[in-house]
């Protein structure tokens, strides 16, 4: 759905201030895939997924949507946006409205459609993210709480109803419930409606949990893909990059260093339980034999 | 949509020279004496003289000509505009050089007009050559002590001082904050750039408010932090940066006020030869 061709961009070109943020960065992203992007701060990560709906123009290289150049002559890059939502961090910064139905209906407004579709749309998208229309709705989304603002922010972005959601640091700011719930959604939205998801994230264990592949950036460049056991198989190396592996993962590592012989790609907790209770069966067996 | 990347604020262009290493209130002080002079002035002479010392004094502070350029061009329009004002319009009679139609060029009108032309030019210069060589905060710091004596009669120097560097403080923050903000819209199908002026005007709340919003929440922020530091205005607090006017102080504004005198009666100086 999304392709990058050799995507370098530099910020300031020809200012002092110059600075190279993304280097020869090619990679592709199929629709209805769940990527996760991983990377350092300064690493590029919000530079490049800020390329995949236009916002941004390739210093070289070429970005495509659906085989199309997004920066060729003609394009709509309104059409491109309704294809590819994005959600800036902090996106609760971004509201404006008097109440929240006005805020998540902007984007539809924006596309030029009928008030029935827009308010349809409203409706839909904050069901979506679990705030009931009716009662927050009509309210200011001033006075909402952290992870609502979030939420209705989310809306504000799904009610373009596109088919690829770029998400840049979703959970950053939000005590354990918001962001639980925010990464429920996001689940649900891929698993349910079929969205392409793109998620920018420190939690390691998020990545693991949702991503079908994941993206390491370091320094602009893109350093490793892979399926996430793939990835977190070399905690080293993630390491040196300034990131870390899921917890779970981190367990199994420790437990192999005492002895206990479990496998060495685990993610996640329920995949963590049936490694350990496996690796002491099969000790428990092997005591037994001696 | 690097909208305001390299956008540079102030002009200060951070290089060591003797200008640069001036007591903040120096510069002020000259750069007010010079546009006192400047419209006292009433001849070419004296207009020579002041731009002669301008440029010795851009050499001294090692700022490449480019740069005062830079700061005199948005002014480029106004000067035309006052120029042809004064060329086409100025007094009647004189001696005609040229004639369009109704419109007629005098000898007199030419001489006026590029005459208040080059002080509107120097104006622009004495001031930017002080902005391009003194640092915001250095500014500030020196008007806050040449309004120090205003103090008894009521004017807030500190407050005004600490408003206006904290002011600079947050202008970055806040382009910055209103660039994310525009892409964040811009990605919710929004438009900046079209449409009528009126249209233009409205396209814009959904950048005001939040930046609003964002700035008032920044300001309470900061309040609580430089309570928690027991900031309680200007009374009994000491800085880092003493202001110390040094000889070379004293040398450059008598420099300056030579410079002046010699504008002043340079007219008479020509006709009596």
């Amino acid at each position: 759905m999304i392709r990058c061709e050799h995507l370098t961009h530099i910020y300031g070109r020809g200012t002092p201030l110059q600075t190279q943020a993304l280097t020869d960065v090619s990679l592709t992203i199929a629709a209805g895939e769940f990527v996760g992007i991983i990377g350092a701060t300064g690493s590029g990560k919000s530079t490049l997924v800020q390329h995949f709906n236009a916002l941004l123009r390739p210093t070289a290289g070429h970005v495509y949507l659906d085989g199309g150049d997004l920066h060729a002559r003609g394009v709509d890059r309104r059409r491109v946006r309704r294809e590819v939502g994005l959600l800036f961090q902090y996106p609760e910064q971004q509201l404006f409205e008097e109440t929240v139905s006005a805020d998540v209906a902007f984007g539809p407004r924006n596309l030029g459609l009928d008030e029935d579709e827009v308010q349809m749309r409203v409706r839909r998208a904050l069901t979506l993210v679990g705030l009931d229309p009716d009662r927050f709705g009509p309210r200011s989304p001033f006075e909402l709480s952290g992870g609502e603002m979030r939420r209705a922010a989310l809306a504000g972005v799904l009610s373009m109803e596109p088919r690829m959601l770029i998400l840049d640091e979703p959970t950053a700011g939000l005590d354990p419930t918001g962001r639980r719930e925010i990464l429920g959604h996001v689940g649900r939205l891929h698993r349910e409606r079929g969205l392409a998801i793109v998620l920018i994230t420190h939690s390691m264990d998020a990545v693991a949990r949702l991503a079908g592949r994941v993206l390491v950036l370091d320094r602009g460049r893109l350093v490793a893909e892979g399926g996430p056991r793939e990835i977190f198989a070399d905690p080293a190396r993630l390491q040196a990059l300034g990131l870390g592996v899921p917890q779970m993962t981190l367990l199994g590592q420790r437990l192999r260093e005492r002895g206990l012989p479990v496998r060495p790609d685990i993610l996640t907790v329920a995949e963590a339980r049936t490694a350990v209770l496996e690796a002491l069966r099969v000790r428990g067996r092997s005591h037994g034999a001696l | 949509m690097e909208l305001f990347k390299g956008l540079v604020l102030g002009q200060y262009v951070p290089v060591d020279s003797a200008v640069h290493r001036l007591d903040p209130r120096t510069k002020i002080l000259a750069a007010l004496g010079l546009l006192g002079v400047i419209f006292a002035i009433r001849g070419f002479a004296g207009l020579a003289v002041l731009t002669a010392v301008l440029a010795a004094a851009t050499l001294v502070a090692r700022i490449r000509p480019g740069y005062v350029v830079r700061g005199v061009r948005p002014l480029l329009w106004l000067l035309v505009f006052a120029f042809a004002l004064q060329v086409f319009f100025g007094e009647e009679g004189g001696h005609p050089l040229a004639r369009w139609g109704p419109l007629v060029v005098t000898r007199e009108n030419l001489s006026q007009a590029a005459f208040y032309g080059w002080r509107l030019l120097l104006l622009v210069f004495s001031t930017t050559l002080m902005t391009l060589t003194t640092s915001p905060v250095e500014f500030t710091d020196g008007l806050e002590r040449l309004l120090r004596p205003f103090q008894r009669v009521g004017v807030p120097a500190h407050d005004l001082a600490m408003m206006m560097t904290i002011a600079l403080r947050f202008i970055p923050t806040l382009l910055e904050e209103a660039e994310k903000i525009m892409k964040a819209q811009m990605a919710r199908g929004a438009e900046f750039a079209r449409g009528s002026l009126p249209r233009r005007a409205r396209a814009l709340l959904p950048l005001l408010v939040p930046l609003f919003v964002s700035a008032f929440r920044r300001a309470d922020a900061l309040a609580v932090a430089m309570e928690a530091r027991c900031y309680r205005g200007g009374e009994h607090r000491t800085r880092m940066r003493e202001l110390r006017l040094r000889p070379r102080d004293y040398t450059a504004l008598f420099l300056v006020a030579a410079a002046a005198a010699l504008a002043l009666v340079s007219p008479a100086v020509w006709r009596g030869r």
